[in-house]
């Protein structure tokens, strides 16, 4: 394993250094109680995503509704990045491929199924479900989710409970078909090609029942909805409170993404995506907390691994086809070192907290940081492939959201490309801390105002961040 | 009287094999295609042709 994960000997030797005199800020993502449920879920908990990794197995590649964001030769426009496509695996391949992972990542804590179609339609949900039962057999420690459209939902609750399914992602764009016809021209239901008015309704219907179903099993249900200006922009408020009084634990409002060389409906017809204003707009309007979700990077049906990696690739189906042992032992490990580490995070940043609530001057700042993983500032700028953004003051650290600057982008950009997209994604920091930065690309930050810093090298991020809060107020003192 | 599908333009994504009543459709080569000899068009199971209800890609299973 490379260093693109935290490794248990990355752990290690993070450990025996001697650490940075601790300096400032109260890590936000770790205020409240959480569920113990979603604390080790990578998906859930920003915090936990630090130290665990999730995996989707895509096989589940047929739908049985046409949404207008989605153009089918690609995967699942709800669960993943549109215009990609991932492999399509049998049972038995699915399977070969978790034990891969779970032998070579002991961070991998969450197996899911997300697509590539939708995971429960009627050619997917007997492979999803067969998957989940192998899983479950061979490797108990780990937790099972599920995403879908939501339309044969209800009917499959049962099993899942029974299969320990305890978290559901649904996709719910709206709760009025007059809206849900301009979303969904079509579905396929009970043998019939279902349009217009009456498909949106049996849609809709069969969601809300699916997720009244899946609370009263007990399950955690997330909501996505798609953004979609001008569609259900102004109606996404009552989808939330419609799925809040039945008692879904999340609502995640995501942006639509649409491009007319996707080849969908709305790409083609020039329906543009939402700002970043518009979208804020409509979460503060929903009263939704942005911040449960600001980690969510909407992954690809066969993602592996942590923080927006995505190492799928290396375990393709040829790879996986020499039969893997998973060492138990070695995931046990790794879990009580990382209680350990999650431990130490929390102290150090409770005392980062401390020394920041003794401050009393300083603007509010943005900064972004490099990390790959371990709640450190451990990535190298040239690795990075997106920022994680916090705004800090005396007041601690509160944590904006992650920020990629491969957006979307398969590949193949040219260094300078390259540079400007991570300018984008920078954009209104005044700092980017990271554990290593070549000479030029310091200087082309410095050109647009952004100051790279590499002193608080494996500090904390909370460290980092308040240390250098702390440096830049002093040093407004003198000059002031 | 029979259904066909039309290579080109299929995602492989089989949501037509498992529909069909008469078990006509088969994977070869990660696109999906139906035995002519099999098919019934539906007749006596279901109104509509069920691989063309059930496919995302227009015009891509459609009569012989
Ligand atoms: S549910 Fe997913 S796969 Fe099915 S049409 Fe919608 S976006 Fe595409
Ligand atoms: S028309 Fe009906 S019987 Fe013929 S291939 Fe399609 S689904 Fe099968
Ligand atoms: S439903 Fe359509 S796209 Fe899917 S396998 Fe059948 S013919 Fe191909």
């Amino acid at each position: 394993m490379q260093g693109s994960v935290v490794s248990l000997a990355s752990i290690k030797r993070i450990a025996a250094l001697d650490r940075p005199a601790p300096v400032a800020a109260g890590c936000p993502s770790q205020a409240g109680g959480v569920d113990p449920r979603v604390a080790d879920h990578p998906c859930y908990s920003e915090e936990a995503h630090h130290y665990f990794a999730r995996m989707h197995v895509a096989v589940a590649p047929a739908c049985n509704i046409q949404c207008n964001y989605c153009n089918r030769k690609f995967d699942c426009a709800n669960e993943s990045r549109p215009g990609v496509v991932s492999e399509k695996l049998s049972v038995e391949q699915g399977l070969a491929k978790v034990m891969a992972v779970a032998a070579s990542v002991p961070q991998m804590s969450v197996v899911g199924i997300a697509g590539p179609g939708d995971s429960l339609a009627g050619a997917s949900a007997p492979k999803t479900l067969a998957l989940f039962e192998a899983v479950r057999a061979q490797l108990p420690d780990v937790k099972l989710c599920l995403s879908t459209n939501g339309l044969a939902l209800a009917e499959h609750v049962e099993r899942l409970k029974e299969l320990g399914i305890d978290h559901i992602t649904i996709t719910m764009n709206a709760v009025d078909a007059k809206v849900g016809e301009k979303i969904y021209p079509w579905i396929f239901w009970q043998g019939q090609r279902l349009t217009g008015r009456l498909a949106a309704q049996t849609l809709l219907d069969r969601q809300l029942l699916g997720i009244e179903k899946a609370v009263a099993a007990g399950m955690l249900v997330k909501i996505n909805s798609v953004l979609i200006p001008g569609v259900n922009d102004h109606h996404l408020p009552e989808v939330h409170k419609a799925v809040r009084a039945r008692g879904v634990f999340l609502h995640n409002i995501m942006p639509l993404i649409s491009n007319p060389e996707h080849g969908t409906v709305f790409g083609l017809s020039g329906q543009r995506a939402p700002t970043n204003a518009e979208l804020e707009a409509v979460q503060a309007a929903c009263g939704i907390d942005a911040k449960l979700m600001r980690h969510c990077r909407q992954c690809r049906a066969d993602a592996v691994g942590m923080l927006g990696e995505d190492r799928g690739q290396e375990f393709t189906n040829d790879l996986v086809a020499a039969k893997t042992e998973v060492d138990f032992e070695a995931r046990d490990l790794y879990r009580q070192l990382v209680a350990k580490e999650r431990e130490d995070r929390k102290q150090a940043a409770k005392r980062a907290g401390l020394g920041l609530a003794q401050m009393t001057h300083g603007q509010k700042r943005r900064v972004a940081v490099c990390t790959k993983g371990g709640g450190r500032i451990n990535e190298h700028f040239g690795h990075a492939r997106e920022f994680r953004v916090y705004d800090v003051d005396a007041g601690g650290l509160s944590f904006v959201g992650v920020r990629r600057a491969d957006n979307y982008c398969q590949g193949g950009w040219g260094e300078e490309d390259h540079m400007e997209a991570i300018l984008k994604a920078l954009d209104g920091c005044q700092a980017v801390l990271v554990s290593k930065i070549g000479r030029c690309p310091k200087d082309e930050l410095a050109k647009a105002g952004i100051e790279a810093v590499d002193r608080f090298a494996l500090a904390y991020i909370e460290e980092g961040v308040s240390g250098w809060f702390a440096d830049q107020a002093q040093l407004n003192k003198i000059t002031a | 009287m029979a259904y066909k599908i039309i290579a080109e333009q299929c995602t492989g994504c089989g949501a037509c094999e498992f529909e069909c009543p008469s078990k006509a459709i088969k994977e070869k080569n990660g696109v999906f295609a139906i035995n002519a000899e099999k098919c019934t068009e539906c007749e006596g199971s279901f109104d509509t042709p069920q691989c063309a209800s059930v496919c995302p890609v227009d015009d891509t299973c459609v009569p012989v």
